[in-house]
């Protein structure tokens, strides 16, 4: 069963293919529409909804993002792109609002958010590094995706390399330069029997340094 | 539609469209025919490039009947990809993206505006003069340094490359050659037919005779066959025509064969980049081509070349 698409969310994909003029490779990995947690590295603005767009559209409309509620609350249309054309899962950024003694309950309830969100057959995206970084290099992971994969054990964890977002529309730039970029998927990891968080999230970084091409 | 009534014009689309239909006939049965893996991979290739090719010329039928306008939006076009295909194998870095915003969306539409407004004096220099010395300062004032010479001169080569030369293809329209007003647009398809013909022809006599390579390190498929059969066939083909233009018999064939030597140096040169960079193709939009670059490489040179000829001998 797959939930409707808001009217705008095909118009959406289809500018920011053309505006991203993306290649999608599927290296090791077939495009199904089961369960899955897409992450990627994150440079740029645009690596959301490039790499949505990259996802052929069955999956695509099962598929809601992981996003910051700061960034998302703002203004108008960003909260309306956010709840209803995306359907996006808006969380609270990164482990520092959490005080000593409350990051656990914090943690808790972040991650069951994100299991409502991926519910019975839903798909997320996420980006582990928490924030944009230069796309120079892929910085370390925060410890959520580990945390929902305890929580889950059989979930598939897909890895995905976005390259040149960072060229198109780099931190603190407001208008984008139409070059062409490449998102390549990779084969999925699951939480190993008795991995550690550390060996997780190292793995995870890893997967997705691998898909780089130079 | 003034044009559309121009039965020369009509005469040119219904050969080409002629050739179309021949191309995809003998391609459908060689596929058919063919005998090994091999050959019917080389087949398939050759039909994915004919149904482009149905595509490409209908593109530019259309566009060149719909006036200059449309063709000015059509090559604009062109060259925002072409430069997008290009800009994307740079080096370039964090301190260049305001400098390239630039290059797309105000240089390049402003050389395509000033042909329509028939500028020539500024059309001419604004990219060799005013880019030249814009993108540099631009850069420095970002104030990154590193490889700060490569970058601007990378820069600045994909402007005159892309949008510089290339604009002179639709430039064409706005020549005024005494006797032939009205008519350029059968110039442009003069350009673009001898040009496209050339690769053509030098790809089909190197696939049949192609011994000697010319270039291998640059790009291995150039025969020296394929090179002298292709300028041959293209410079006869452009000298056929020489009724729909300005040009007598033989100056139709001397400028035909300017444009099938220049664009098979600008074949050669955006190899040698794309060796350069390590790919083999400027990108995927067109299937069996690679990308627009690939596509209209020989255009980029054949274009300017043909311009400044056509217009000092036959503008006064």
């Amino acid at each position: 069963m797959s939930p409707s698409a808001h009217p705008l969310a095909g118009v959406l994909a289809w500018v920011a293919r053309l505006i991203s003029g993306v290649q999608v490779r599927w290296e090791g990995v077939p495009p199904e529409a089961h369960q899955r947690v897409y992450f990627a590295n994150h440079s740029s603005h645009l690596d959301f909804v490039v790499l949505w767009s990259a996802l052929p559209v069955e999956i695509r409309t099962r598929t809601r993002p992981v996003a910051a509620r700061d960034y998302w609350e703002k203004g108008l249309l960003r909260p309306y792109l956010a709840g209803r054309v995306f359907r996006a899962a808006l969380i609270e950024r990164g482990d520092r609002t959490a005080a000593p003694g409350e990051g656990v309950a914090a943690g808790r309830t972040l991650i069951d958010r994100l299991l409502e969100a991926l519910g019975e057959d839903g798909s997320l995206i996420v980006f582990p590094e928490g924030t944009r970084g230069t796309g120079e290099e892929v910085g370390s992971f925060k410890s959520g995706i580990y945390h929902l994969a305890r929580r889950k054990p059989d979930l598939e964890f897909v890895p995905a390399y976005l390259e040149n977002l960072n060229r198109v529309l780099p931190k603190g730039e407001v208008l984008p330069v139409p070059l062409l970029c490449t998102v390549t998927f990779g084969p999925p990891l699951r939480l190993r029997a008795e991995e550690t968080r550390q060996s997780f999230l190292e793995r995870a970084r890893a997967a997705v340094c691998a898909l780089r091409r130079r | 539609m003034r044009l559309a009534h121009d039965p020369q014009l009509l005469w040119l689309f219904g050969g080409v469209l002629g050739a179309l239909v021949v191309a995809s006939g003998l391609g459908a049965i060689l596929e058919r025919a063919a005998k090994s893996d091999q050959s019917r991979a080389v087949l398939r290739n050759l039909n994915a490039r004919t149904r482009a090719w149905w595509v490409m010329c209908s593109v530019f039928a259309l566009t060149l009947l719909s006036g200059a306008i449309g063709s000015l939006v059509l090559f604009g076009l062109l060259s925002l990809l072409a430069m997008r295909e290009y800009m994307t194998l740079l080096p370039t870095r964090r301190g260049d993206h305001r400098t390239l915003f630039w290059g797309f969306f105000i240089i390049t539409p402003l050389q395509y505006y000033l042909i329509g407004i028939h500028w020539y004096g500024f059309f001419a220099i604004l990219i060799p003069v005013f880019a030249f010395v814009f993108v540099p300062t631009r850069i420095a004032l970002a104030g990154d340094t590193e490889r700060f010479l490569e970058r601007a001169a990378k820069i600045q080569f994909g402007l005159m490359i892309c949008t510089y030369c290339l604009s002179h293809a639709p430039a064409l329209l706005i020549l005024p050659i005494p006797g032939y007003e009205g008519q350029q647009a059968k110039l442009l398809l003069f350009l673009v037919l001898v040009d496209q013909a050339s690769d053509v022809l030098q790809y089909v006599w190197g696939k049949l005779l192609g011994r000697r390579k010319i270039a291998p390190s640059v790009s291995p498929n150039k025969t020296w066959e394929g090179f002298l059969g292709g300028v041959v066939s293209a410079t006869l083909l452009g000298a056929a025509l020489w009724r729909v233009t300005p040009f007598s018999f033989r100056a139709a064939a001397a400028l035909s064969l300017a444009i099938t030597l220049m664009g098979f140096a600008g074949g050669l040169v955006m190899s040698a980049i794309k060796r350069d960079a390590g790919v083999k193709d400027y990108g995927t939009l067109i299937e069996g081509h690679g990308g627009i670059l690939d596509r209209i490489d020989s255009i980029c040179f054949a274009a300017p070349v043909f311009f400044h000829l056509v217009r000092y001998f036959y503008v006064p």
